[in-house]
Parts: structure tokens; C-alpha cells; sequence
């Protein structure tokens, strides 16, 4: 098969221009569909006649939650993809997506605890979807930490995508594992929650939320990753010429 | 002179391994030391109540046994790096996994059989019934046997790292949460007088997921690390 197209895209000016373009491409739908999706989520939708007004974090939860998971996803793939081709850019994605990913998973946490408070009557609750999300943020924090406790690039870039893709395998189980021992201890909380049950003027705005998401995750990595590449590149003859412009 | 073949290579790392190990018996007991001191750290804090104590005994093994072996992890290719064998294994030709497996092997047999071994005495402590001290033997012997796996694949990509030790474990304890789950939940079934077969099963197919597939990954740490 011939792989020279990847390797055109993998050409850090290539990408470096790429990504600046892309950006507001991403941006700018991502934003409205926010603005779309929050208007419809926050004032169209009917409150939920169990939970009031306090299910309408869930077009926040949801999405960050969904993103925590699909940006630890892009992660291993562009970790994969580096260590097989020896692609540094795609270590650079794997890189820059990473603290996107911890903030998401974070968000996804607060959120959880902000909608338990009124409706479990507790900040915390050891709830499967609550626990694995914070053993994902305990992954990512474990890729963060290795890649920062590197000095050499090249070893940092491979070692921590070995990481992410051991815990990509691992992943599956840790959820599975978690759902297990979750309903073995609490066999009913709440867990209507998000399921394609819901009503469509609810519904709506929050796929609308999920795509917003995406597509801001798509336009901070692509503004992290000319950040990467920068900081990779600061010596680089085209890089001059690129910013002397 | 004939080749050395892949399981003999396999066989002398691990007989080299425990021979260097038992040199200095007294660096083989301080896990044990270790995990027995944390077990005697929940009857100090909690309730020395025998029926309290049994009721979170299943987790106070687990989670004693994890540390007590995630402290080994650190040292288990310390050494090589240091004085340059490691790169010999790596020149040497034969399949680096395997060598991977046999080192991870080792350092179960130095770091997980013993407290394998003392761990229904452990148990005895804790209150767990005696037809329940079989069942805390397997859940641990399979549990550090999976942390020996998955642990290696920390040591490897944190080997020669500044303050490596406390990355180990924040790489490795996430991944080896299931584990403890299932592990915590066999003995605690076996302390009630259920059958932990299921959870011990599942163990059991973990241990086969992290030794079929952890060597893959510390090949490649270590030729990542040793560069």
C-alpha cells in the first residue's frame, strides 16, 4: 500500500498551515451549535416532570462525559498510528489532546456532582458512571505525568503512547469491571439518565450538544497542535521563514 | 558451541533472577514486612473487633497486597539498566517478551509468592474464618500475578525517570483496579460462606489477558527506555 499521503500530512509545515486552517472550521460551527443547543437545552426543552430543571446539566454532563471517552479514543489511535509509522506529528495530536481530555473528564465529574446534590442529597455518590470516569481522569493523568517526567522528546513520545495504548485494552475492562461491582452494591440508583428514552424537544438539543463538543474538541486540537508543533519546531529554518512572513 | 533457544534463554533469565534475589534474603522479606505492617494499620484505626475486621478483610488484603508489591516494581529492572545487562538482553536475539515474561515471573516469585504464603496468616488475624483462608490465598496469588504483569509494564517505561517510583503507581494502580474489585469481592464472598468462583474465574481470565498480552508491551517499553 502506499502511505506517502500520510506522510505529506505528517510533514510538520504541512500540518502546521493545515491546522491553522482548519481551526475556524471547526470553531465557528462549534459555537453555534453550542449557542443553538444551549437555547434549546436551557429554555426550549420542557422540564423533566422527575427532576425538574436540574436535568438540563445533563447538555453539559453528557457531552463531556461522551468526550472524555472519544478524546482518550483519538488519543490512542494518534499514539498508535506514531508508534507504528514513527509519525512524530501524530504523537504531537496525542500530545495536545491530552489535557483537553483531563479537563473534559473533569467537567464531566463536576457536573456529575453538581446534578447529584439535588438529586441523591450528596455532592459524591460511588456510582459506576462517576467512578469510571474518574479512573479515566486517573488515566490521563498517568499519560500526562509520564510524558512531562521525560527529558528526551523522542522517548517521551513513544513510552507515553505505549501508555495510552495499554490503557485503551484496559479501558473496557476497567468499565466493565466498575458496572460490576457497582450493581453489586447499590443495585438502583438513578441510571434513566441519557438514554434514548427521552422526549424529542429534550433530545435534540443535547445531540446538538454532543456534536458542538466534537467539534470544539476538533478546533482546541487543532490551536494546541500548532502549539506543539511550534515548540518542537523552534528551530527549524521554515519555521522562520514561516513566522517571518 | 550450540545457540541458546528462546526457552532456555527464558529458563536461565529467571533461575539468574532469583538466584541474584536470594542473595540478600533479607530484601525478599521486606514486602512481606510491609504487608503485614499495613494489615495491622486497619485493627489500630478502625475497630480491633474480629467481627468488624472481617467484614472489610477481603479489601485490607487486597489493598495491603497491591502495595506491598507495587514497592518491588520499581527495582525490577533497576538494576539491569544500571550495569548495562539490560542491553545485553536486548542484543541478545532472542524474543524480548519472552524475556519480559521471564523477569515479570521472577519478580513475582520474589515479590508475589511470599505473600501468598503469609497471607492466610494475615487472614487468620483479620477474623476470616479458616474455610475461607484457601479462597484469600488464590485471589492473591492470581491478584499479584496480574500486578506483575501490568506492573512491568510501568517499571519499564518509568525505568532511569527522576522520582520514577511515584509515577509507577499512578500508571499502574488504575489499571489494576478490576483486579481488586474481583479479588476483594472472592474473599469477601468466601467469608460469608458463598462461592467465590465466579469472581475468582474472572480473575483468573485477567491474569491470562495481562501474560498474553503485558510481555508485548514490555518489549516495547524496555527497548523505548534502554535507547
Amino acid at each position: 500500500m502506499n502511505w506517502t499521503w500520510l506522510h505529506k500530512f505528517a510533514s510538520p509545515p504541512h500540518a502546521y498551515r493545515l491546522a491553522g486552517r482548519l481551526a475556524p472550521w471547526f470553531g465557528w460551527p462549534a459555537f453555534l451549535l453550542i449557542v443553538v443547543g444551549l437555547y434549546g437545552g436551557l429554555v426550549l426543552a420542557p422540564p423533566d416532570y422527575l427532576q425538574g430543571d436540574g436535568f438540563r446539566i445533563v447538555y453539559v454532563h453528557a457531552p463531556s462525559a461522551w468526550m472524555s471517552m472519544f478524546v482518550y479514543g483519538t488519543m490512542a489511535v494518534a499514539a498508535a498510528i506514531g508508534l507504528v509509522w514513527r509519525i512524530k506529528l501524530a504523537h504531537a495530536v496525542a500530545a495536545a489532546a491530552a489535557p483537553v481530555g483531563a479537563w473534559f473528564t473533569f467537567a464531566a465529574l463536576a457536573t456529575g456532582a453538581l446534578w447529584g446534590q439535588p438529586m441523591w442529597g450528596t455532592w459524591w455518590v460511588w456510582d459506576a458512571r462517576l467512578t469510571s470516569e474518574l479512573i479515566l481522569l486517573f488515566l490521563y493523568l498517568g499519560f500526562i505525568a509520564l510524558r512531562s517526567s521525560i527529558e528526551d522528546r523522542d522517548r517521551a513520545d513513544r513510552a507515553g503512547a505505549v501508555l495510552a495504548i495499554v490503557g485503551v485494552v484496559n479501558l473496557p475492562i476497567i468499565h466493565y469491571s466498575v458496572y460490576w461491582w457497582n450493581t453489586l452494591h447499590q443495585p438502583s440508583t438513578l441510571t434513566r439518565f441519557g438514554k434514548p428514552t427521552m422526549a424529542g424537544e429534550m433530545l435534540w438539543p443535547l445531540l446538538m450538544m454532543l456534536l458542538a463538543f466534537t467539534l470544539y474538541f476538533a478546533a482546541v486540537l487543532m490551536v494546541r497542535l500548532r502549539a506543539e508543533i511550534l515548540r518542537r519546531e523552534r528551530n527549524a529554518s521554515w519555521l522562520k521563514a514561516e513566522l517571518g512572513r | 558451541m550450540t545457540a541458546t533457544t528462546a526457552p532456555q534463554a527464558t529458563w536461565l533469565l529467571y533461575r539468574r533472577d532469583l538466584v541474584l534475589a536470594f542473595r540478600h534474603w533479607d530484601q525478599v522479606l521486606q514486602p512481606v514486612v510491609f504487608f503485614a505492617m499495613i494489615t495491622t494499620l486497619f485493627p489500630l484505626a478502625f475497630d480491633p473487633d474480629l467481627g468488624a475486621l472481617r467484614e472489610i478483610a477481603g479489601g485490607v488484603l487486597w489493598v495491603a497486597a497491591l502495595l506491598a508489591a507495587l514497592l518491588g516494581l520499581e527495582f525490577l529492572f533497576r538494576a539491569d539498566h544500571a550495569d548495562g545487562a539490560l542491553e545485553q538482553l536486548l542484543l541478545s536475539g532472542q524474543p524480548l517478551s519472552l524475556l519480559a515474561l521471564a523477569k515479570g515471573f521472577a519478580h513475582w516469585t520474589i515479590c508475589g509468592l511470599p505473600l501468598v504464603l503469609v497471607s492466610p496468616l494475615v487472614a487468620i488475624a483479620l477474623g476470616v474464618p479458616t474455610e475461607a483462608l484457601c479462597t484469600v490465598a488464590l485471589s492473591i496469588a492470581l491478584g499479584t500475578g496480574i500486578l506483575s504483569a501490568i506492573g512491568a509494564i510501568g517499571a519499564a517505561l518509568t525505568l532511569g525517570l527522576r522520582r520514577g517510583s511515584m509515577l509507577l503507581s499512578l500508571l499502574v494502580l488504575p489499571l489494576a483496579m478490576p483486579a481488586l474489585i474481583f479479588g476483594a469481592r472472592a474473599i469477601d464472598l468466601a467469608i460469608h460462606g458463598d462461592s467465590a468462583r465466579g469472581p475468582l474465574l474472572l480473575l483468573a481470565a485477567m491474569l491470562v489477558l495481562a501474560l498474553t498480552l503485558a510481555p508485548l508491551a514490555i518489549a516495547a517499553a524496555l527497548r523505548i527506555s534502554a535507547e
